[in-house]
């Protein structure tokens, strides 16, 4: 004979298991939460691979995640690019934060809350203005190539203000990112 | 390789199918504002006789003394009020202007080849008005050989004409106008108690002597047109503090053509760079937020934004002189350098300022240029 215990567990173990399938089989996409989504968005848009430094992992070549999303480590100094060709205008360091092409040398840009070196003095209207005009805080120089921001540009502004929210979430790191460079 | 860009090319066609719009019947009378841009110049009230293209009675003309500099364009300047309003100058710098201003700026560029489908002569005309919900209507016309004066693409057009040195000019965007017009409090540029003082700096690079009937501080409060001015504006017209003719001269060329975006209250304010200029300020913000100030941008050996003495290691000279995507300031908006601005901005650090503050050479960084 079931128990009333035996009753009250089941429908607990029922609750939970349903609650934690039906969490598992959501897709993080649909998060309402603006850090969530945020998360989700930065993880699958492809961020981590110029903005967190790559190194010699386990498995070969990774992000590393302690330094996330943080830009061209300050403290990897760059030679200059060696001479691109017709073939191969396009360079990329070990890190995968410095580029250089036609455009000159472009370093990833810290996205950490760092107040002095990365977003955390930015505001959300500036985070959407750079993105939407592919220009420094939404009105400075062009933000250079490989920044793919003609593709976010066409994001909602929902979905941008939720990176916006998780980038600020992230621990910050202190790391100024070097200015461009110019052709040489 | 040239840079990525982000507008189209101009292409006549472009221009021509904007020509060929319906034209807005009826769309505006002067003291009624719009929420969209009429399709044509003529319907925005400039003008009394639209085929003549003469200016209406209504629309005042007013010449900056610190104009902004635009690849050498002439530029002509008016702006209306509805009937039986003012604006109110009780924030000496930040006037409160009434919903339903209007205002007009055209660009002619004498020389150089035209896209087909242009006219002959260059001209643009930037438009912008106060919407009845406190928000800024913007829009640019492009005149087509036909002579109409009709709404470019929202996107602007690239390449619009020639100007000088392989160079060309473009029509901005609407985005454009609103990152000029909307980094500080007041969208109305080059429309204040300083730049349209009678005091005028006889010295301010690319400045035209006012046309007849244009309107100045003394002429709007005697108008009715501008209420709650300080009387002492008045009495001593507003004038940038300078120690000498270059630098009031030099510190009014980056009042007129910086401070839209690096001022003290709008989004890039924390950079702490100010080339506003406050009536009420003892001192101008522009001197102790670049004299010896080291700046986020770096080139080389020069840090700081201002050095006395030494134009060579002093960022804002470098930029300004600069005309690469990664150094020039303005970011955009220009395709040559105003050489003008640059002599004089470098007799003011090369001379004046040393001369000013007492700068010794020990003090100076070492910069090859300036050797």
């Amino acid at each position: 004979m079931i128990t009333l215990t035996k009753v009250l567990l089941i429908a607990a173990t029922a609750v939970i298991g349903g609650a934690t399938a039906s969490y598992a089989l959501q897709p993080a996409g649909a998060a309402t939460n603006p850090v969530e989504r945020g998360r989700y968005l930065v993880a699958t848009s492809g961020c981590n691979d110029c903005h967190t430094p790559w190194h010699l992992g386990a498995k070969g070549p990774e992000p590393d995640m302690s330094r996330l999303l943080s830009g061209h480590p300050a403290n990897v100094e760059m030679p200059a690019a060696p001479a691109g060709s017709p073939e191969w205008p396009t360079r990329a360091s070990a890190t995968m934060t410095a580029w250089a092409g036609p455009w000159g040398t472009s370093f990833t840009a810290n996205l950490t809350p760092d107040k002095a070196t990365g977003l955390g003095a930015w505001t959300k209207d500036e985070f959407l203005g750079a993105l939407r005009t592919g220009r420094h805080q939404g009105r400075g120089r062009q933000i250079l190539p490989p920044m793919p921001w003609p593709v976010y540009g066409q994001m909602t502004d929902a979905d941008l203000e939720s990176i916006f929210a998780y980038l600020q979430t992230i621990p910050p790191i202190a790391n100024k990112v070097p200015e461009p460079r110019l052709p040489q | 390789m040239p840079m990525p860009r982000p507008r189209r090319r101009a292409r006549s066609a472009c221009l021509l199918a904007f020509a060929a719009l319906p034209v807005l019947a009826g769309a505006c009378g002067s003291n009624v504002p719009f929420d969209a841009a009429p399709l044509r110049l003529a319907d925005t009230g400039l003008f009394a006789d639209a085929a003549a293209r003469t200016i209406s009675k209504d629309a005042l003309p007013f010449e900056p003394q610190y104009p902004l500099w635009t690849d050498g364009a002439q530029k002509s300047r008016w702006i209306t009020l509805p009937r039986g309003t003012s604006i109110d100058a009780s924030d000496a710098d930040h006037w409160v202007f009434p919903a339903g201003t209007r205002l007009w700026k055209q660009f002619t560029f004498a020389a150089g080849e035209r896209p087909e489908g242009a006219s002959k002569a260059a001209v643009e005309t930037r438009f912008m008005m106060l919407r009845a919900d406190g928000t800024w209507l913007y829009a640019t016309y492009v005149r087509t050989p036909a002579g109409d004066d009709v709404l470019a693409p929202p996107d602007g057009v690239r390449d619009y004409c020639a100007t000088a040195d392989g160079k060309h000019h473009d029509v901005p965007g609407h985005g454009d106008c609103r990152l000029c017009h909307e980094g500080t409090r007041m969208p109305v540029l080059g429309f204040s108690a300083l730049q349209l003082s009678p005091d005028r700096d006889p010295l301010a690079p690319n400045a035209a002597a006012p046309r007849a009937g244009a309107v100045d501080l003394p002429a709007l409060v005697a108008r009715g047109l501008l209420r709650n001015l300080d009387r002492a504006h008045l009495q001593s017209p507003p004038r940038i503090a300078a120690r000498t003719p270059a630098e009031r001269a030099a510190l009014g060329y980056l009042h007129g053509n910086c401070s839209n975006c690096h001022n003290g209250d709008g989004p890039l304010h924390r950079l702490g760079l100010r080339f506003d200029h406050p009536l009420a300020a003892t001192a101008p913000p522009a001197l102790a937020s670049t004299v010896g100030v080291a700046g986020s941008f770096t080139r080389g050996a020069a840090t700081q934004r201002v050095v006395p003495g030494a134009p060579a290691c002093s960022t804002l000279f470098l930029r300004v002189s600069a005309m690469d995507p990664l150094t020039q300031m303005p970011p955009f908006g220009r395709h040559l350098v105003d050489r003008n601005a640059v002599a004089l901005l470098e007799q003011w650090i090369r001379t004046d300022l040393p001369a000013a503050t007492a700068t010794s050479e020990v003090d100076q960084p070492i910069c090859k240029k300036d050797k």
